[in-house]
């Protein structure tokens, strides 16, 4: 049985240097092992963490991590969101293709991410800045 | 900022163990100690051991891929040691197989690897 999602115990670490994105990422791996995620699992959410937080500093000028613990039924997982107020992203699609990159990385940030979480939602606005978000789900 | 990884010295190897979680400017510090230490010491292997090391993302990738193919143009070959499973599967579903990088499953089997190479290459022991 599903339910709608119930977000818990939400904490937010703000992202504007190098040292933030460490602990971001200890910040989800500490929910990870909390909510019971797999070995394997947790590698996969705070690998996809340690992107998000890096693009969130390198490309939208440094924001936020929202971390929390989500509920929906039965499952239990753990949610993160990373915002900034930076440029936007102006082609998502191209934004998603492996290997595109508009700064000096390997293009694998976000496409990596994406394929390392259960659920990834992006909106960005050019402009206005860009919001990722990323589920994974205990099993 | 002031914070660096330890290079060591080890007959004609330079051993790297990780043993934080590295903030990028440190990662970027030690691909370029590596470089320099190697021209510094004539080392022709190098070990770098991830053994500690709870992820692996495409930054740190990078570093190795990198580290890699700069020891190869300085005539010195890397090995990656002790990838634990996880991150190895998560490496891969991130679309960084690390193809350049060799690997061993301990530091005592990368330094059998390297010794072999340096065998081989010398024609003795």
């Amino acid at each position: 049985m599903t339910g709608p999602r119930v977000v818990e115990d939400e904490q937010s670490v703000p992202i504007g240097s190098n040292d933030d994105v460490v602990r971001a990422r200890q910040t989800v791996r500490t929910y990870a092992q909390q909510r019971g995620l797999s070995l394997v699992d947790q590698t996969k959410l705070v690998t996809a963490a340690s992107e998000l937080a890096r693009n969130t500093l390198v490309y939208g000028g440094g924001g936020v991590m929202r971390c929390a613990a989500v509920r929906n039924g039965t499952r239990v997982g753990v949610q993160a969101v990373f915002e900034d107020s930076g440029p936007g992203i102006p082609d998502l699609d191209l934004a998603l293709t492996d290997g595109w990159t508009s700064g000096g990385g390997l293009g694998l940030g976000l496409s990596g991410a994406r394929r390392l979480v259960d659920e990834f939602e992006l909106h960005s606005e050019p402009g206005s800045g860009t919001t990722v978000s990323v589920t994974k789900w205990a099993r | 900022m002031s914070d660096r990884v330890p290079v060591l010295k080890l007959g004609q190897v330079l051993l790297v163990s990780i043993q934080v979680d590295l903030e990028d400017q440190i990662v970027l510090d030690l691909q370029d100690d590596l470089a320099e230490r190697i021209v510094a010491t004539g080392a022709t292997g190098v070990v770098i051991d991830i053994t500690a090391l709870e992820i692996v993302d495409s930054f740190v990738g990078r570093m190795l891929a990198n580290t890699a193919a700069i020891s190869r143009m300085l005539d010195a070959e890397t090995v990656v040691v002790g990838m634990r499973p996880a991150v190895a599967i998560t490496l891969v579903e991130l679309g960084l197989s690390l193809g350049g990088v060799r690997t061993a499953l301990t530091l005592e089997k990368g330094l059998a690897l390297l010794e072999r190479d340096r065998t081989a290459r010398t024609g003795r022991p």
